[in-house]
Parts: C-alpha cells; structure tokens; sequence
C-alpha cells in the first residue's frame, strides 16, 4: 500500500512540478513581450543592440553547422527516395518528395534541434551561471528587469533568426538533392532546381516557417525558465544545461508532429 | 536638513523558507547619514533581512519601505525611482562577467540615464578612482582579484550616487590588510559623499570600526540595536557569544532528539 501512494504521490509531484514549469515558461514569454512593445513607457526599454547581438550568436554563427547538416540531409534524402521510389519505377517523384518533405519537415526540424543545441543551452548556462553568482540579483536591484534585460533580445532575436536559418536550410539542402540526384536523373542540377522551384508550393515553405516560429519559442523558453531556476551551484548549472536541450529537443518534435497532423489533414 | 528622516522602515517582518521561519516579526529602522551594521551569525536571518530590503524577496507579512515608499506594493515606476537612489554591492561582487569592469560600472548609467558616452566613460571612471581601481577598467572580472572583484562593485554600487549604500559581508573572504582598506573606503564615502550605509557582516573586528549603530540579529529576532559601546556592554548572554566567540550551548531535548533519529523520511 506504502509503495503505490508512494509511487501516486511522486507521479503528482512531477505532475504538479511539470504544470509549474509550463506557467512558468508561459509568464516569461508575456512579460517579455510586453516589455517589448512597452517596456520604453516604465524605463526598461529593450535594446537593439543586445538584439542584434543576440541574432549574431543565435543566427550567423550557427550558418556553417546548418549548412553542413541541411546539406548532408539534402543529400541522405536523395539517396534514400531515389532507391525507394526506385524500387516501383517513380524515380521521376524524386524532385518533389525531397522538396515537399525539405521544406515541410527536415528544414525545420533540423534547425532546431541545433539552435536548441548550441542556443539553448547556451541561454541556460549563461542564466543558470548568472543566477548562481547573484548577477540576476545585482540587475534587479540596479533596476534592470532581468527579463527585460536578458530574455526579451534572446526572444526577439530567436523569433527572426530561426525562420531565416530554416529558409537557409531548406535551400542548401534541396541544393544538396540536386547535386546527388541530377546525375541518377539523367538532368543538370539547373534543371532539378528549377523544376524543384516549379513543383514547391508557398504553403510548403509557409508550414516550415511556422513550425521554426513555435520552435523559436520553446527554444527560448525552455532555456531562459530552466536557467533562472537554477540551484546548486557550478553543478546546478551544468545539469540545467543538460536539461534545456533535452526538454528542447524533445518538445521540439512533440511539436512538429501535432502540427504535421493539424498542417496536412 | 535638521529633522532626521529615515530612509529604512522595516515592521513586523516575516519570512519563511518552506515550513522554516527565518525572520520573526523583525522591526528595523535606519535613519539618514548613519553607518548601520547588521550583525549576526550565520543563519541569524541577516542576509534573508537584506533580500527583503532589496525587494528580492516577497514579505509573508509586514512591511518594508524604502524612502517611506512599500516596496512590495509599490508600481513598477515607483520600484525604479527607489532602485535608482540605493546602491548593492553583493557579497560575491555579481559584477556581469561578460562586460569588462569598465562596462559594469557605467551600466546603471547607461540604463537609467541620457547622458554621452564621454561623460559616463569619465563618470565610471572617476568613481573607478574613488576605489583605487583607476586604470582596471578595461579588464574583465574574472582577471580581478577577491578584493578587487569587491571594489569595482562598490563602484558600480554608488556609480549613481545613491543616498542609500548596502553592503552584503565587505570583509568575507578577504586578507585582513585588504578589508581594512575597505572599511576605511566605507568610511569616507559615508563622510565624503553623505551616504546612509547598511552593512551586513559577521566580522566582530570590521563591525566596531566602521559602525555607528549595530542591529544584532539571532534566530530571526532582533536582539539589540544601539551604538558600539551598548552592543559591547550589552548583558545580553547571545550577543557575549558572539562578541567572545563562545561556542552555542546546545540543549538536547532527549524526546525530539530520538524522534529525529526514528523518523522515517517523507
């Protein structure tokens, strides 16, 4: 008897901890929206230039790991259509599978999982660190709202740099299909990327991008929540790391499959 | 200014972490131009007494008013217009390790007002100066040492000229050579620049030096406040502890001592 209350009582713990932190998560993201549309009428303005530095560290120094990964999921896609679709004689549907299922899937999803790896964990352990050494305090009482000050840029920043990385993604990856694939097709990769560009739809390349928006959110959330409830010192912080891209990753596909369901019925 | 006015007001402070009470009802006062030491062992409740009056922490009950505004009921204007007059310099210096000393001074100048980039470089520097940092701005924190680390967040903490400094544990940490240098800084800003100074310590030596008035806090109650000589002469049997470094006499209660013993964890 012992051991089954035992066990119901941390189901609900975990339970009531999980709702917490989703609350949590969820008045970060209101606050920071409101101190950045009128943050500037109470004296806590959020600035650009910690925005655009912001979109450098989450945005152009991610380009080249993007492009190295779309470019090599561009190219692992077109192996794997053209000897499945070949198996039935479609090797012509090449062109447009991987240009549906880049522009609807792999793109976004593959941008997420590294900017939740490089930025998200970087944001809790930046956050997580700060906490621990009474930083967050000391901005306080300065008068910086620490959200404002250091969630808001993070936010703004994720919110336009993730869709553009996607875009990018999807570019270099299709543009890896069509250097793998134009010569088992018989066609010059000019050929394959025009006819790429005929067959895409802009609802295709609009389904990518507002995945990448929810993505940026969950990203930054998971983040930022998971750093200011940091404990415990120089451990506290390396184990919120851990945590933010877990939690990231994994509600990043929770994500992209209940939107794939809704996106394509 | 003749009438003394008074920048702190603490009454009927409680606070509580979980189910433990860490401060009981605490009244507090500071008035203007008065060095004021909060003094107390660890666990006293000295440094959660310190988060209340920075507004860190949410009372449970009674209240806390800076500059006679409550802090906790107070908008979010109302907030920084109090946050704008104190200054903090914590215990472990929370200088932003990703801006150069330089740069963590001239932040609360940066944010809170108009001025160019030339005055608050000169500004920030200038009370670099006051700390014996002058030179140091271009360095990053991690490359100070403790004592340093401890004076760039002084100067960061009265780079606005707040009338009201506070200064969480000035000595921990520190060789006793560097601390005294910061007790003799602590002094004269209280008489060049006419700050009212709250310091929070456990260090007896640093605490007369540099006091005018001491609040001996204990388990959450204010034990006494009055000038370096009543603490010294106080019969209070806690407070000679403390000031002779007597160890606590531990009663053992036999039936709660095999309750904590036997009881399964929960």
């Amino acid at each position: 008897m012992e051991a089954l209350t035992g066990a119901l009582a941390q189901v609900g713990r975990a339970t009531l901890g999980a709702l917490a932190g989703m609350g949590y998560a969820a008045s970060l993201l209101v606050e920071s929206l409101w101190f950045t549309v009128a943050g500037w009428r109470i004296g806590q303005p959020v600035r650009w230039r910690a925005v655009f530095e912001q979109m450098r560290q989450i945005g152009v120094d991610a380009l080249p790991i993007v492009s190295l990964l779309a470019f090599t999921v561009g190219i692992m896609l077109g192996i794997q259509f053209i000897a499945a679709l070949g198996e039935f004689g479609a090797q012509s549907q090449v062109v447009i599978a991987v240009a549906k299922s880049v522009t609807r899937e792999f793109g976004a999803l593959i941008t997420a999982i590294l900017v939740a790896g490089r930025s998200g964990s970087a944001l809790a352990a930046r956050i997580g660190s700060m906490s621990v050494s009474q930083e967050v305090d000391a901005l306080a009482v300065i008068g910086i709202e620490p959200v404002r000050y250091l969630v808001a840029p993070a936010l703004i920043a994720m919110l336009v740099m993730l869709p553009a990385l996607t875009i990018f993604a999807d570019a270099v990856a299709i543009f890896g299909a069509a250097l793998y694939s134009a010569p088992a097709l018989d066609v010059t990769p000019a050929a394959y990327l025009l006819q790429t560009m005929t067959l895409l739809d802009p609802g295709d390349i609009g389904q990518g991008l507002a995945k990448s928006v929810v993505f940026a959110v969950l990203i930054t959330l998971i983040g930022v929540s998971t750093g200011f409830s940091v404990s415990g010192g120089a451990e506290g912080v390396g184990r919120a790391t851990t945590r933010a891209v877990v939690l990231a990753i994994c509600w990043i596909i929770i994500a992209d499959m209940i939107f794939s369901f809704f996106l394509n019925r | 200014m003749n009438a003394v006015t008074t920048l702190i007001e603490v009454e009927k402070l409680e606070a509580w972490y979980g189910k433990r009470r860490i401060l009981n009802g605490v009244d507090f006062r500071v008035d203007a131009g008065e060095i004021r030491v909060i003094m107390g062992g660890s666990g006293s409740g000295k440094s959660t007494l310190l988060r209340h009056m920075l507004g860190l922490n949410r009372p449970m009950s009674g209240t806390v008013k800076l500059f006679g505004k409550d802090i906790a009921r107070a908008t979010e204007r109302e907030k920084l217009d109090v946050r704008k007059r104190i200054g903090v310099s914590f215990q472990g210096g929370a200088l932003l390790t990703s801006l150069t000393v330089g740069d963590n001074v001239a932040l609360p100048l940066r944010e809170h007002t108009a001025l160019d980039e030339s005055t608050i470089r000169i500004m920030s520097r200038l009370k670099l100066e006051v700390v014996n940092l002058g030179g140091f701005q271009d360095l990053m924190p991690a490359q100070l040492s403790g004592g340093m680390v401890k004076r760039a967040a002084l100067a960061r903490a009265i780079v606005m000229d707040p009338r009201l400094l506070f200064f969480d544990e000035p000595s921990a940490g520190l060789d006793p050579v560097v601390s005294a240098e910061l007790d003799e800084l602590i002094l004269r800003l209280r008489d060049a620049l006419r700050m009212t100074i709250v310091v929070v310590t456990h260090e007896l030596e640093s605490a007369f030096k540099i006091a005018d008035t001491i609040t001996v806090l204990d388990q959450g109650d204010v034990l006494m406040t009055g000038s370096v000589a009543d603490v010294r002469a106080a019969d209070n049997e806690r407070i000679q502890d403390l000031l002779n470094r007597r160890p606590r006499e531990v009663q053992v209660d036999a039936d709660e001592y095999l309750r904590r013993l036997t009881r399964e964890d929960g």
